[in-house]
């Protein structure tokens, strides 16, 4: 299934976009659309592992599973305040 | 409830908002910009479904987890460029009593700056500009 994630901060600037769509497999975990990611984008790939994933507006570990149709927003680490 | 603003943040009406009768202690929590070699903080927020500011269902989360009696609670965080001085965020939480008052609204700025998709970029006097991103190396 392909999947539109949304990118915010250093991860649109690596990516030079705000929205790249992905390919991975019916179902997949955030772990894996974070690997896809990284193949996807490969400047994306230093920060894959440390970023953070939000669906549906609300964060999900590695393990969650993706449908598709899903609203799935990736980000490095908050910095408000 | 937290608000997203790109306007100068009106720190004495959000204590005015969470004052009542019920509260006999208020905390007022404001985040500023400090002198830091000159530079200046622009600031980006994730709202998922759109890209305007607005409140998010993330962080509004943030009430529902606090462990103390809050009465009231408001917070506000300002986006765009700031100068030195200005105010980037102000946190007003009212509870009966002041213990509760102080650590509520430590939770709630410390939390804030954990969870709630919002990024700092310094603007540095070269013309470059850097993300903050936590526990990351520099690019």
């Amino acid at each position: 299934m392909k999947l539109a994630v949304k990118l915010f901060a250093r991860a649109r600037d690596l990516a030079g976009t705000p929205q790249l769509e992905v390919d991975v497999s019916e179902p997949a975990t955030v772990l894996e659309l974070k690997q896809a990611l990284a193949r996807a984008c490969p400047a994306l790939a230093p920060l894959s592992p440390h970023l953070l994933v939000a669906v549906g507006q609300e964060y999900a570990g590695d393990a969650h599973l993706l449908a598709a149709g899903l609203e799935v927003a990736c980000f490095p680490p908050v910095s408000g305040g | 409830m937290i608000q997203l603003t790109n306007d100068p943040i009106d720190f004495t009406a959000l204590t005015e908002q969470v004052r009542s009768n019920a509260a006999g202690a208020v905390v007022l929590f404001l985040g500023t910009v400090r002198e830091f070699t000159h530079a200046r903080i622009e600031t980006q927020a994730a709202s998922l479904a759109e890209e305007t500011p607005g409140d998010m269902k993330l962080a509004v989360k943030l009430f529902a987890r606090a462990r103390w009696p809050i009465v009231k609670a408001a917070i506000v965080h300002r986006l765009g460029t700031m100068e030195l001085g200005d105010i980037s965020v102000a946190v007003a939480v009212s509870t009966p009593h002041r213990d509760q008052a102080f650590e509520a609204g430590r939770w709630l700025i410390d939390t804030l700056k954990e969870v709630v998709p919002i990024w700092k970029q310094e603007n540095w006097d070269d013309g470059t500009k850097e993300w903050i991103h936590p526990g990351l190396k520099k690019p």
